[in-house]
């Protein structure tokens, strides 16, 4: 045994050693390099702009980094630009955007993940035909929609308003139409067929002998809902919701359809700043209007980007 | 199996999905503290059948009575049974202790009690330093100990085991295996046990039930399914190497086939009599004699060996005996050379013999 240890191997031995200049990582880290200067280059000059007083902003020296570095812009864009009548910035829409967000992504994923979990777990007869009719609803454009979805929801307003004063005389005018809440009914509604795939998909995935042995522990419909496949599908959980915020967020088509100035979310607002054609164009303002426009959701992909990729995948196994 | 107050009693069960009939008109009689296998091949509607007695499956047809009550129509949980499941089915998010007590909360059941159940279900299954782990700090067999032990909780009449040992490794299972037996000795609670593994089913059953195509083949103690299987399919099922058989033709009291020709005298016939038929002869590999043990075997003949699997305590010979392939297994510790002779025979008493046309033993 002694001298064995002391051989020494001819030829290629042990692990195979590798190069860290090679020709393939100088291709792949180039272009790597080369596609991030591309994507990051308009959000340099976004920033740069952002925090340059108009007179600079003349001068046309788009990439240079400001002389006089200056929040007035900020200021402006969240508290004082003016859109339409209203003059208090992005913070009205902002807070129109979080009173969509916060019960649009509440009401769908809680809909959607029971759908989901009812279609995996609970198949009843025709379960498979209202699947596949849920999912074609994700094909159908939305412009389609819009009209009849603006009677539908006139008419609902109008027939709750109606029901609510056969009990209370006085009771006011309940409209849905051009409301927060008749936009989170949307919202909630066209979030449906991607995210009752999403939850199907993942609740198929989970071992059928796992809700089997809680139908035989006394565990019923809500039960094995509520303490078996809740707790172990956070993932999904954390996938729907960054969907949903991101797309209810970014929503435009919606937000200037189904509400009115009073109640435009942020991404109309931020149109109606950058767009208006009146006065001077205040490049240094419109930057950070869209800055604060795009900040949610990029917090969003930045906090959650591993646990993101993560639930796609796992929702994505089965079909 | 005369039994006047059998633990588990199904009448006329049937089962399909859409057109596919799985289980066919089945009746089955389970007595008290007994320990039942269902064994077949992978399909045979065996996991439908226990399904189906667990209450997760709706029957199309028939009735389920656990316990002198019909259950046909009740909730899993209401059935008075436990179940174990071949992937464990932890809830994977609760410890040990929580997954077993998880059906007692649901039941409603009060703190105490249920602490004395888990501690004492603990107790006979050494699950006691695991109680505050989760399952994924478990090895295989520690977790198909807390599945079996969240069953035992439950202090019910009838387990049902869904191929509980199929997901371990070889020695764990033998392991395992004893444990149940000791468990069932120790509890005397009826056992319904589905298994593909024939070792485990001869080893752990009071009686064998074996499926296929929805229908029990042969309902016995596995001594007689063993020796005296009913028909072709059980005979060729059970045993490991399978049985062999030679086509043939019995007439007046001897066989005769291409490759082997014998006088039948001292074959016990299922009524009495020996028809004049075409017939299967079949003979385990265990009870062909070789060498010097054939001298006065009914029939004797050479065989070419042709591989030879030595597993240490038997030899497994493969040899061709007039052209046919045929198995023998012999002694542990044999020379045998492939492409020598090999003299093989054997006598009437260990037959089993079927007829070609209904594969029925005759």
């Amino acid at each position: 045994m002694a001298d064995t240890t002391a051989t020494t191997f001819e030829g290629p031995s042990g692990p195979k050693p590798k190069r860290a200049f090679s020709s393939t990582n100088i291709i792949i880290y180039g272009t790597l390099f080369v596609v991030c200067l591309y994507y990051l280059l308009p959000l340099y000059v976004m920033i740069m702009t952002s925090l340059k007083g108009m007179p600079e902003i003349r001068l046309g020296n788009i990439f240079g980094p400001p002389v006089e570095v200056t929040f007035e812009p900020w200021v402006k864009a969240w508290a004082e630009a003016c859109t339409g009548i209203n003059c208090d910035g992005l913070s009205r829409g902002f807070s129109n955007s979080i009173w969509i967000l916060v019960p649009s992504v509440f009401l769908s994923i809680a809909i959607a993940s029971v759908n989901g979990y009812a279609l995996a777990n609970w198949k009843f007869k025709g379960s498979e035909v209202f699947f596949t009719i849920l999912i074609f609803g994700a094909f159908i454009p939305y412009q389609v929609m819009i009209y009849p979805i603006v009677i539908l929801l006139r008419e609902s307003g109008d027939g709750i308003t109606n029901v609510m004063q056969f009990f209370w005389e006085d009771a006011p005018r309940f409209r849905l139409m051009g409301s927060l809440w008749g936009l989170v009914i949307v919202h909630t509604i066209f979030g449906m067929p991607i995210l009752t795939l999403l939850f199907r998909n993942y609740f198929t995935s989970v071992p059928e002998d796992l809700f089997k042995a809680a139908r035989v522990d006394g565990a019923r419909f809500w039960g094995i809902y509520f303490r078996i496949m809740l707790p172990m599908s956070l993932p999904i959980f954390v996938v729907a919701m960054i969907l949903q915020v991101t797309g209810i967020w970014n929503d435009f088509l919606f937000g200037v359809i189904y509400t009115k100035p009073e109640t435009y979310p942020m991404t109309v607002q931020l149109n109606n700043i950058v767009n208006s054609v009146q006065g001077v164009k205040e490049y240094n303002v419109n930057m950070a209007a869209t800055l604060l426009t795009g900040l949610v959701p990029l917090i969003i992909y930045f906090a959650s980007g591993k646990l993101f990729v993560r639930g796609i995948a796992a929702g994505a196994v089965k079909g | 199996m005369t039994n006047t107050n059998p633990s588990v009693e199904i009448k006329q069960l049937d089962l399909s999905f859409g057109k596919v009939e799985v289980l066919k008109n089945l009746n089955l009689e389970i007595a008290r503290g007994e320990f039942l296998v269902l064994l077949g091949s992978s399909g045979c509607g065996k996991s439908t059948l226990l399904n189906c007695i667990a209450g997760l499956l709706d029957v199309t047809g028939g009735q389920i009575f656990i316990n002198d009550k019909n259950v046909t129509w009740a909730e899993p949980s209401d059935r008075g049974i436990g179940m174990v499941f071949q992937s464990y089915a932890l809830y994977p998010q609760m410890t040990v202790e929580g997954n077993m007590s998880f059906g007692l909360k649901n039941a409603g059941m009060a703190k105490d009690e249920i602490k004395r159940r888990v501690d004492k279900a603990a107790g006979i299954l050494q699950l006691e330093p695991l109680l505050a782990r989760k399952p994924s700090a478990l090895s295989g067999g520690q977790r198909q100990r807390v599945a079996i032990g969240r069953a035992l909780v439950r202090d019910v009449d009838v387990f049902l085991f869904d191929e509980p040992l199929s997901n371990l490794d070889a020695k764990l299972r033998t392991d395992l295996r004893v444990e149940i037996k000791r468990l069932h000795q120790q509890l005397q609670n009826t056992m319904i046990y589905v298994t593909h593994d024939q070792v485990e089913a001869m080893t752990l059953a009071d009686r064998i039930a074996i499926m296929k195509d929805g229908i029990i083949q042969q309902l016995d103690d596995p001594n007689t399914i063993y020796a005296k299987p009913r028909n072709k399919y059980v005979a060729d099922f059970i045993g490991s190497p399978a049985m062999n058989f030679f086509k043939g033709e019995i007439k007046d009291g001897s066989f005769s086939s291409p490759e082997v020709s014998m006088d039948l005298k001292g074959y016990e016939t299922v009524d009495g009599n020996l028809p004049n038929t075409n017939a299967w002869l079949g003979i385990r590999p265990e009870h062909i004699q070789s060498g010097a043990n054939t001298k006065g075997c009914s029939f004797v003949g050479d065989a070419t060996i042709e591989i030879v699997d030595p597993m240490g305590s038997d030899t497994l010979v493969w040899a061709s005996l007039a052209g046919q392939s045929i198995r023998v297994r012999t002694e542990g510790q044999s020379s045998l050379k492939v492409g020598e002779t090999l003299k093989i025979g054997f006598n009437a008493d260990k037959l089993s013999i079927f007829d070609t046309d209904t594969e029925l033993r005759v």
